[in-house]
């Protein structure tokens, strides 16, 4: 289970661990299920209990950007580590997904 | 160069594989004392190339997928990942950044580019039907020495 915090149209989820192939696919039923109420416009991702990402995070990233994209609203992330930032950077992800430094932003 | 180390594990195509070789390729570089950062560096490479033998290689059916690696005058890393599934028929296009042949299992396309700029050293050797063939090297500068090194100055 995901940890969630909802506030108005926006959901705050933390993800934890691993952010693999082999992961992605439960993160991804989780998170689309949250997103099945057409209300929530914003995800913020709180990636500060995530030890480990790969290019497939990317790919889970951008996926439940398309779907936030089409009710007019979008993605952000926080906590991001040095590690995991190479990667979001290096996929030009940092053009369309927010990245705020601290959690008081996000839920502001 | 002199061969210090060397290991081989071969394992089934299944996605929890994936966390398993970033395990065991971090305990074997271990040896070289790397920093946090390279070790980093290293999973997440293996990573992007076990995912790929799975994901695109077996195309989710069963097949083995072998990690071998080496270490050579104590700082350098080789690694090497191979599957004998389905091959690449254009190399050079499937390495291209946001290339992917899989678009709707919400694959980036960005693996080749995580593992060129994770490592030093990169080729691919694959042809349809005859499986593919990773290799990676990555110098490691080691803690110690970097330590040693402060040290002396
Ligand atoms: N082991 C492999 N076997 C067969 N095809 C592969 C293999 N590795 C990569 N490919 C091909 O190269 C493409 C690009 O790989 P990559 O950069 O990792 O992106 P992604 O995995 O997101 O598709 C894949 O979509 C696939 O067509
Ligand atoms: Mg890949």
């Amino acid at each position: 289970m995901l940890r969630s915090i909802r506030d108005g149209d926006k959901l705050l989820v933390g993800l934890d661990g691993e952010l693999d192939h082999f992961c992605a696919q439960s993160i991804r039923r989780e998170l689309d299920s949250q997103l099945a109420d057409p209300t929530i416009r914003q995800l913020i991702l709180d990636f500060s209990g995530l030890t480990f990402m790969d290019s497939s995070g990317i790919g889970v990233i951008l996926g439940r950007y398309r779907i936030l994209r089409e009710r007019g609203g979008g993605v952000s992330v926080i906590h991001m580590n040095d590690h995991i930032a190479r990667i979001f950077h290096m996929s030009g992800m940092g053009k369309v997904i927010r990245q705020l430094d601290r959690k008081q932003e996000a839920v502001r | 160069m002199m061969r210090n180390n060397e290991m081989q594990t071969t394992f089934l195509s299944v996605a929890e594989n994936e966390a398993f070789a970033r395990v065991v390729i971090a305990a074997f570089a271990m040896q070289l004392s790397p920093t946090v950062c390279e070790i980093a560096d290293i999973k997440t490479a293996v990573s992007e190339a076990v995912t790929n033998a799975i994901v695109h290689g077996y195309e989710g059916t069963r097949g083995m997928v072998t990690l071998r690696a080496s270490i050579h005058d104590h700082a350098l890393l080789s690694i090497e990942i191979s599957d004998q599934g389905k091959g690449i028929a254009n190399i050079q296009q499937a390495m291209e950044p946001f290339f992917t042949t899989r678009p709707e299992q919400e694959r980036s396309g960005m693996g080749f580019a995580v593992m060129q700029t994770f490592m030093d050293e990169l080729s691919v050797e694959s042809a349809p039907g005859k499986g593919t063939l990773i290799r990676m090297k990555k110098r490691i500068r080691s803690r110690d020495m970097l330590e040693n090194a402060t040290h002396i100055l």
